[in-house]
């Protein structure tokens, strides 16, 4: 793994300037080599990891199991990136087992998502059946724990 | 009443920890920047929490063995023969312990007689020369210098060898300096343990964190598993500082021997640390190793910046300690890092809590993460150019 992505893993919000610092680079080398990632489509993007609970955002989310057929020449793929593009679509993998696509989907409201699998995503061509199952709490977000990890704890400034 | 006239008088005479004089000055200020903190930054790992957690639940919370649980014991030895290449037996020849800490008091209990003498390397950790005093031995202390990395070299041992030296610790890596040695230097070690006839109690607390090259057991080398005591615990490595959970190695007269001591005095370690161990060691590795990984590229930032700054650092193999010289500001260790903490509040302990010959270095813990790290760096660099400027 490159420096950079390490970093970047690791290094939690540090900005282009400091991760200039930690990997002895000017901070235009730095740009220049996330903007590589980036054409590369290494770095997709950045985006913060919210607790939406405490936003009061009123976003409703449900994970879908999608059955589809798969087609001779492009097996899953081709029907998999149809359905991604959907805005609703918040992530797409392709599964093992029972079901062949788990689809995680956000929108303003129940009626919305419902909306979304009954008109859009049951009635492309290929789609057989969908199972879909609506989030009610969240307690871990992207490897943050939404709640009992904000208590600081208390460490000896000096120790041996 | 004085009621002071009660207390023992080689314990009168026991200086405070330098640590302590520094810890109380950083303790009254808001907002610092510690690097003095001698433990990992990460909590324990979720797992080996959760072990103890299930344990307690199951009930249990009673005595152990005195020598510790069988399967730790067991787990130990399968530990130390995988990562040290020595073999132990788990029914005798393995003492499990309130963290190293207790293991080196209680093996100075059972090996010193008044008067004995204790060869160990300086700077070192704040508790090996009071450990000695307080059984009444006498701490002989063998100066580790930068220009070797702080690596101990057996030409240093024989010169400050003397007549009735019966033990020799060593703590490679070593805190507070980072230095270890390579092979080729601990043969040297053990060849002069033997000429010696010393006795090794060998702290290798540090030993998984040894980030280049293969950390080498003294008590792995032919014929020197008889002479060794090894020392070794889960603090570091894995983020278990708080447990207080370490063990002993050894011929088992030597084990049974500390068993004495540690069955009076202590009983057992706490069922729930021990516990907690036996989970680290079956399922903690890959946890371990991605801390590792972390502590190394920290290292790697940190000590660029100090020689960066000025401040002359040299790349410790082990340990998450560097141990940059600070004697190009014209200060002695102590007034620089008291004037870093007034002047930027930036903490690293003074070198001389380690021991004299820790004179003119400050102890710098890595074991923090890249934002504090990277604006401690800026702070000192601010320091040290102020301090330059005004010579």
């Amino acid at each position: 793994m490159k420096p950079i992505v390490k970093l970047l893993l690791e290094g939690g919000s540090l900005n282009t300037a400091q991760m200039a610092q930690v990997l002895k680079l000017s901070e235009a080398d730095v740009n220049r080599q996330l903007d590589e990632l980036k054409e590369q489509r290494v770095l997709l993007g950045f985006r913060p990891v919210l607790n939406l609970t405490r936003e009061d955002s009123g976003v409703v989310r449900a994970v879908i199991e999608v059955r589809i057929t798969p087609e001779r020449g492009g097996g899953f793929n081709r029907l998999a990136e149809r359905i991604s593009r959907f805005d609703e679509v918040e992530s797409c993998y392709l599964m093992s087992g029972g079901y062949d696509l788990l689809v995680f989907v956000n929108g303003a409201s129940l009626q919305k998502v419902a909306a979304f699998v009954s008109e859009k995503l049951s009635t492309i061509e290929g789609v057989l059946s969908t199972a879909t199952h609506f989030m009610l709490r969240s307690y871990k977000e992207n490897g943050f724990l939404l709640e009992g990890q904000a208590e600081e704890n208390e460490r000896l400034k000096v120790a041996p | 009443m004085d009621s002071s006239r009660y207390i023992a008088k080689h314990v009168v005479n026991l200086p405070k920890s330098g640590i302590r004089d520094f810890f109380e000055v950083v303790a009254k200020m808001k907002d610092v920047i510690s690097l003095g903190i001698g433990e990992p930054d990460f909590d324990t790992p979720w797992h080996i929490r959760e072990a103890a957690i299930y344990a307690l639940e199951k009930g249990r919370t009673h005595y152990t063995s005195n020598l510790g649980l069988i399967e730790l014991r067991r787990a130990i030895s399968k530990y130390v023969e995988k990562n040290f290449f020595i073999g132990y037996r788990p029914e005798d020849e393995i003492l499990v312990t309130v963290g190293v800490s207790e293991a080196l008091d209680i093996a100075f209990r059972a090996l010193v007689n008044p008067g004995d003498k204790v060869m160990f390397h300086q700077p070192c950790y704040v508790s090996y020369s009071p450990s000695i005093t307080l059984v009444h031995g006498e701490a002989v202390p063998v100066p580790t210098y930068a220009k070797d990395n702080f690596a101990l070299t057996a030409e240093a041992l024989r010169a400050a060898w003397q007549p009735g030296a019966k033990l020799l610790v060593l703590n490679l890596p070593c805190n507070p300096t980072g230095g270890t040695c390579d092979r080729a230097q601990i043969e040297a070690i053990a060849k002069f343990a033997v000429e010696k006839d010393l006795l090794v109690l060998s702290d290798e607390i540090y030993s998984e964190l040894t980030f280049e090259g293969v950390h080498t057991s003294i008590a792995s080398l032919p014929g020197m598993k008889e002479r060794v005591i090894f020392l070794h615990g889960f603090s570091k490595a894995f983020a278990m500082t708080g447990w207080r959970i370490g063990y002993a190695c050894g011929p088992a007269a030597l084990i049974e021997a500390m068993m004495k001591v540690h069955q009076y005095s202590m009983m057992c370690a706490p069922i729930l640390s021990q516990e907690a161990a036996i989970e680290a060691l079956l399922r903690g590795e890959d946890a371990m190793k991605k801390m590792r990984d972390q502590y190394q590229r920290r290292r790697d930032f940190i000590v660029r910046r100090f020689n960066e700054i000025g401040l002359k650092c040299h790349l410790p193999r082990g340990s998450f300690y560097a141990f940059p010289d600070v004697s190009l500001t014209g200060q002695n260790e102590k007034d620089f890092a008291i004037g870093l903490l007034q002047a930027e509040k930036v903490a690293m302990v003074p070198g001389t809590a380690f021991g004299a010959n820790g004179s003119g270095f400050c102890r710098a813990c890595f074991a923090t993460s890249y934002e504090q790290l990277i604006e401690a760096g800026n702070r000192i660099e601010r320091h040290v150019q102020s301090i330059v400027a005004k010579k």
